[in-house]
């Protein structure tokens, strides 16, 4: 096994909008979640926002992060999810 | 640290777990009961139960963590054991119910939904051992939720034993009458094998096998939906770009499966045996195979060409499965069962597809004719036949072939028989009506094929 991170990526889909980057980064602080790096592009319409973060500090589990993401995202009308690092380096990288 | 993947390359990946299905289909550790024998077969049965127990009682805890620290769907978690006839055999009793109830209550206690291994092995010959618990596997499947039995009938090296094909005609029709008020749903836990493999992961056929370690963690992934979805984004690719879409496909899911698997070894401190990628549908919507056929441009499943359409995709899942893991191993390929699959049924229900075309696929697929509903009022001699047709294409073309058949009680062709769950749900297709009696009757065993002369 690979010296194991405790990185998670978090995107954002959807229709761009005011506050999201604020909202998205205020329940990671909350969280006590480090955001290393933060990318946007607009794939096809969508607005996608990937964010790095860094979970070693994080005051709550991955889990709950997850659901208080998705919850987010439910009340924002988008679609904000997290996955560990891992499953990216494993898919994308050999 | 900057992120090290593209927005398409990220994407890609949620979108395979949340709308494609991509999930581990299951965690199955293979745990040895080579220590259990004893002459007193309760106390066996007793020491099985502990063995099991012990090994795998932080399996679903594990699974669950997994699921948590990784986000992806770990939907079974499961246990093989050593084919229980070597186990049993020692004792002097010829009833070996009480070992699948043993079993049965190991798996409800460490909280799993089936536990392989309720087996004998007999392709060449039967042992006392074996005798008994061929015997015992219509009242054990009846008795239990959990446990899950299979026979090897055949290898190509050893050729198929067809008495042991005739005495499983008759258990077959046996467990469907012990279980009659469920359809028959015994006979959903019972695989007639040749060339069973040691380290299959996945439900009902796996058994852990006697050249494994003392206990080790296999994984299945799966992933239908991921492979049509990558399919139909292409509609004009030619085949060989078509089985490119589909290597790169079988990899990601099966990297998947690598990093679960040996995430798993190291939290239960056992260690990693393989990675099985098989594409096995479930009834849920967009979790089909047959779809991924009929995405290729067949207007239903069973039509003409959907034998190639199989052969291609079966292939090219190997191939992709085979770079990814550094151990592939298991069925990998696709599966086609009937009530399993939405587009299976479907096509079962319009016609399309007919018991014949399904045996014929099986001559490409991973394994056989699977989750099959036939007339309750089919004879062993048929059903038995039936066997020796599977394990004699199994034998000559060197692959695993299976028959998991459900001689539905009561039900006629065209009638609907329902498993509920995973199991789904079949209508009862027609099989020959003349009889096969005569032939099975015979008895001995059909000699191994040469393997030079290909042809």
């Amino acid at each position: 096994m690979q010296e194991k991170s405790n990185r998670v990526i978090v995107t954002v889909i959807g229709m761009d909008k005011v506050g999201i980057i604020a909202n998205v980064s205020g329940l990671l602080a909350e969280a006590n979640a480090n955001i290393v790096d933060i990318s946007q592009t607009t794939l096809r319409e969508f607005f996608t926002m990937i964010m790095m973060v860094d979970m070693d500090k994080a005051t709550v589990s991955f889990d709950e992060l997850k659901r208080r993401l998705n919850a987010k995202g439910d009340a924002m009308g988008l679609k904000i999810d997290a996955q560990h690092e891992d499953i990216f380096k494993f898919m994308h990288r050999v | 640290m900057a992120i090290q993947f593209s927005p398409q390359e990220i994407l890609e990946t949620i979108r395979m777990v949340q709308m494609e299905n991509l999930d581990v289909r299951t965690i199955t550790m293979g745990v040895s009961l080579r220590a259990c024998a004893h002459p007193d077969l309760k106390v066996a049965a007793g020491k099985a139960y502990e063995k099991v127990c012990r090994s795998a009682d932080r399996l679903v805890a594990v699974g669950e963590e997994i699921q948590r620290e990784y986000g992806i769907p770990i939907i079974n978690k499961r246990v093989s054991v050593t084919p229980v006839a070597l186990v049993a055999e020692s004792s002097a009793s010829d009833d070996y119910v009480v070992f699948a109830e043993q079993l049965e209550r190991a798996a409800a206690n460490i909280g799993i939904n089936f536990i392989g291994g309720f087996s004998a092995l007999v392709h060449k010959g039967v042992t006392p051992g074996d005798e008994a618990l061929i015997a015992s596997i219509p009242e054990a499947l009846a008795r239990t939720e959990r446990v899950c039995a299979s026979v090897n009938v055949g290898t190509t090296r050893a050729g198929i034993n067809m008495d042991a094909v005739q005495r499983m005609g008759e258990v077959v029709i046996a467990t469907a009458r012990l279980t009659a008020a469920r359809d028959g749903i015994g006979c959903a836990k019972l695989v007639v094998f040749c060339n069973a493999v040691e380290d299959n992961p996945f439900m009902a056929g796996a058994f852990h096998g006697i050249g494994e370690p003392d206990c080790v963690v296999n994984v299945g992934v799966s992933g239908p939906g991921v492979v049509l979805r990558a399919i139909e984004a292409s509609p004009q690719a030619d085949f060989g770009e078509l089985a490119s879409t589909i290597k790169r496909t079988a990899f990601k899911v099966t990297r998947m499966g690598e990093l679960v698997g040996r995430a798993a070894s190291v939290k239960l401190g056992v260690p990693f045996g393989i990675v099985d990628l098989s594409l096995a549908p479930t009834p849920a919507q967009g979790d089909s195979v047959a779809r991924i056929l009929e995405a290729m441009g067949l207007e239903r499943v069973g039509t003409h060409g959907s034998t190639a359409a199989l052969a291609l995709l079966n292939d090219a899942v190997k191939k992709g499965g085979a770079m990814a893991s550094s151990y592939v191993g298991g069925l990998s390929g696709a599966f086609i069962p009937v009530s399993e699959d939405a587009a299976m049924i479907d096509a079962a229900l319009s016609g399309a597809i007919t018991f014949d075309k399904l045996e014929a696929m099986t001559c490409v697929c991973s394994v056989g004719l699977d989750m099959i509903a036939v007339p309750g009022d089919t004879s062993a001699a048929t059903i038995a036949a039936i066997i020796a047709d599977e394990a004699a294409i199994g034998m000559i073309n060197r692959k695993t072939t299976a028959v998991r058949l459900i001689p539905a009680p009561g039900k006629r062709v065209g009638d609907m028989v329902e498993f509920g769950g995973l199991l789904g749900r079949a209508p009862v297709m027609a099989l020959h009506r003349e009889s096969s009696e005569a032939f099975v009757r015979r008895g001995g065993r059909i000699p191994a094929p040469l393997q030079a002369f290909n042809n």
